[in-house]
């Protein structure tokens, strides 16, 4: 053996020996843990498996999307639990978007009042524990509203009371004409938008395809009601006595109050980090490219749209994502107040009734990584897809 | 008609007068509840202040008036009619709700008392907060034993004062205290059972010192472990570094509540039968292991800022792998990422809370705990708010301060 190969060798085994003793490490830990749980659960007497999936629950839950009822299976109460989480994320991230752009740019304002306004949001709603929050808003404030014979009528169409806000219900025929004239409506404007951009880029042709888009969302949903009889209809709650005392509405669709509440705490908490987001992402912008683009002869709005936006996008969607994903982790906060997420009812009342402890929390674990992992590899792809590619 | 400089006062007295009007409108509509612009249509009257109101600003935005007040006004509220109107909603917000708020808060509040009959005023209850005080500090620990958890808080903050105050030559004793001494004294003393102090279980432990314990410890863990995962995310040998991504991004995929269920009901499944661990303990491991996938990623920034000149350095000088990463790689990455570390410490002290899932009550567990007792019922909104307030001071100053360590640090390099 010469000098040469010798000293591969040692930095060969230099780079084997750490990841070997890693490995085993890991391996090692791995099945001492395996091992303790076969022990623990031969003694109890269960068995490691799925199959109670396909058992019947037999426990109800207050509220769900799809139908259920206790004689359901277990992997049916699973997806309401996880459509009820996935609910209150998208009303969570509906509602942060909307309140931290506002806030955002309020921030940014040359008034002097709605700078300082938005500044206060920030620094109170950002500084206070979640949990806190979301128990103030059930507990506190949602609680201190008017039973159902006193509820706040909004134009006699809908009411809000302790017991939940009900709205009207939407009663539709020939719902699936609808969605399918809505898609197509969407997919003509992506054509449009698409021929405008090449009309624009080869010709120097403007063709306005705002406008057309938004003739087009409306006109071809609108058609499909006159020619394709489609149709709408409200159910509207109505107040009945159930007993002497006891009030309830009927009819229209009701919110739960666990519901509001989790969506409120978790839109206004999150809409501080957005908010932040956004100010960073505008503030990031240059002022010379602003005054670049004002010296070409761009407008106030061709400035703020051609120019401004695209970059600062760049900028504020990478941690908006992730703001948003962790709404959706922070939505399991519900078990706090009752809510029927996936935490409550899987990790929680299903957990309570098997007591198959190791499938049920990997599931749920499990679950919570698949959208996590999938949000943040779609976010990587759309990353590298705008990322400014240098020439 | 367009508010020039040579009509100035003719258009300032009109502008003023219109907006007196709205402001006085507002102010009868809530304080005297009289609503003086009754007579107009519902909606005109509901809008009346804010239209009266614009219009005033509007005949009072005159550009370099040469009156400093008013160009001062026209300058950061009423720069044109958006702003104008945007400016007034704030302030009739403001009119609107503070006085309320303030009155519910201080001015009906009840401060004194030991009942809740003790409460007549309109405003909030702090008889509850006064009463239950103790409780909401120190959970179920014995009222006579709480001068252990006193002694060691006092300890530490007068360790870390010391840290500011003394000279550089005694600052790393004082670390390397706070890192491996304190902790032992302080969850001897807290704990007890030896030198004849009674042994106290954790399951008394609670109220904001346990949020302070579990956030503190937590906090001591999950620092090292993240700065390992982090090296090993960035080594170059393939087992090691997508065991570390494996591990990171598991822990920050999933929510801090399911983790506390797995240390709650699953982890003991995974233990020799028969052997136990204490809640308060699996808790912490389980925020720790959280908290250092987080922790791990912020030092992982620091690493990748660091520019490779300083590798290249620090081999030619022939220093190994843990002597370069030990002596010139991490103390500039981890002094890179110091506000990093100070939100991570905040978020973390933000997610003690959640610890309620596994029957351990912290501050707001402690008032779920008071607003369900019977001679106390219907305090809900005076504990969560005292829970606000308390959480919000520690949570700010240390967001504050943070920022201003961020400050400092940048104008460093």
């Amino acid at each position: 053996m010469n000098f040469k190969t010798f000293s591969i060798d040692l930095k060969n085994k230099k780079r084997l020996i750490p990841q070997v003793l890693t490995l085993l490490s890991i391996f090692l830990a791995i099945s001492y843990f395996t091992f303790n749980a076969q022990v623990n659960m031969d003694n109890r007497g269960i068995a490691f498996g799925f199959g109670f999936l396909s058992q019947e629950a037999s426990f109800d839950i207050g509220f769900s999307l799809i139908d259920y009822d206790g004689s359901h299976s277990y992997a049916r109460a699973f997806l309401v639990g996880l459509l009820n989480t996935l609910l209150v994320s998208i009303i969570g991230i509906f509602f942060a978007t909307l309140i931290g752009v506002t806030v955002g740019i309020g921030r940014l304002s040359s008034n002097y009042l709605v700078s300082k306004f938005s500044e206060v949001y920030v620094e109170v709603f950002r500084n206070i524990p979640l949990l806190l929050q979301l128990f103030f808003w059930y507990f506190a404030a949602l609680r201190a509203l008017p039973l159902p014979e006193e509820a706040m009528n909004f134009n006699d169409i809908s009411y809000l009371t302790v017991k939940g806000w009900y709205v009207p219900k939407f009663i539709w025929t020939n719902f699936s004409l609808f969605i399918c004239s809505v898609i197509a409506a969407i997919i003509a404007i992506i054509f449009v938008s698409k021929h405008a951009k090449k009309q624009r880029e080869e010709f120097g042709k403007h063709i306005p395809s705002f406008y057309i888009g938004l003739v087009l969302l409306f006109s071809l949903p609108a058609l499909s009601f006159f020619i394709g009889g489609v149709a709408l209809e409200f159910e509207i709650p109505v107040l009945e006595q159930m007993s002497a005392t006891i009030f309830n509405f009927r009819g229209g669709v009701s919110i739960i109050p666990e519901l509001m509440a989790l969506a409120m705490a978790l839109s206004m908490y999150t809409a501080t980090f957005i908010a932040e987001n956004v100010r960073a992402g505008i503030l990031g912008i240059g002022k010379g490219q602003k005054e670049a683009a004002a010296s070409i002869g761009l407008n106030k709005t061709q400035i703020l749209k051609l120019v401004v936006l695209p970059q600062a996008l760049r900028i504020i969607i990478p941690p908006t994502t992730n703001q948003y994903l962790n709404l959706t982790k922070n939505s399991s906060l519900a078990a706090a107040i009752a809510y029927p997420d996936i935490v409550l009812v899987f990790a929680g009342t299903a957990l309570m009734q098997t007591g198959r402890a190791i499938e049920i929390v990997s599931i749920t674990m499990g679950t919570y990584l698949l959208i996590s992992l999938s949000i943040s590899s779609f976010m990587n792809w759309y990353n590298q897809s705008v990322a400014i590619k240098e020439k | 008609m367009k508010p020039n400089k040579e009509n100035l006062y003719t258009h300032v007295t009109l502008g003023i007068t219109l907006l007196s009007v709205g402001f006085i409108d507002i102010f009868f509509n809530t304080f005297l509840n009289f609503n003086i612009t009754g007579f107009f249509p519902s909606i005109i009257s509901y809008l009346s202040p804010l239209i009266l109101g614009s219009f005033g600003l509007y005949f009072i935005r005159i550009e370099y008036s040469g009156n400093k007040i008013l160009d001062a006004i026209n300058k950061n509220l009423n720069s044109s009619n958006s702003n104008a109107i945007l400016s007034l909603i704030v302030i009739f917000i403001l009119i609107k709700y503070v006085p309320s708020l303030l009155n519910w808060f201080i001015f009906d509040a009840n401060f004194l008392g030991n009942t809740k009959e003790d409460c007549t005023g309109d405003g909030a209850c702090w008889v509850f907060v006064r009463v239950w005080f103790n409780r909401f500090m120190y959970g179920m620990y014995p009222d006579a034993e709480q001068w252990r958890i006193n002694f060691s808080f006092i300890l530490l903050l007068v360790s870390i004062g010391s840290i500011f105050i003394l000279p550089n030559k005694f600052k790393k004793y004082i670390i390397l205290f706070l890192l491996f001494i304190f902790p032992v004294i302080a969850l001897n003393l807290i704990s007890g059972g030896i030198f004849g102090l009674e042994w106290i279980e954790t399951g008394a432990w609670g109220g904001l010192s346990l949020t302070f314990i579990v956030s503190a410890f937590a906090l001591i863990f999950c620092f090292p472990i993240g700065v390992f995962l982090a090296l090993g995310r960035r080594s170059d040998l393939p087992a090691i570094r997508y065991s570390s991504i494996g591990f990171i991004e598991l822990w920050r995929g999933v929510p801090l509540i399911t983790v506390l269920f797995m240390s709650a009901v699953m982890f003991p499944m995974f233990l020799p039968d028969g052997t136990y661990m204490d809640k308060l303990m699996r808790v912490i491991i389980a925020i720790t292991l959280f908290e250092a996938a987080y922790m791990a990623e912020v030092v992982r920034g620091g690493l990748q800022a660091l520019p490779r000149g300083q590798y290249d350095a620090a081999k030619s000088l022939g220093m190994g792998y843990w002597r370069m990463h030990f002596l010139i790689i991490l103390p500039q990455a981890l002094k890179l990422v110091i506000p990093g570390i100070a939100n991570t410490f905040l978020a973390l002290v933000k997610d003690t809370p959640l610890i309620f899932v596994v029957g351990l009550l912290e501050l707001a567990g402690m008032i779920g705990l008071a607003k369900t007792n019977p001679k106390w019922l219907g305090m809900a909104t005076e504990g969560y708010v005292f829970a606000a307030l308390v959480f919000w001071i520690i949570c700010f100053s240390m967001s504050r301060y943070s920022q201003n360590l961020e400050k400092k640090l940048s104008t460093e390099r």
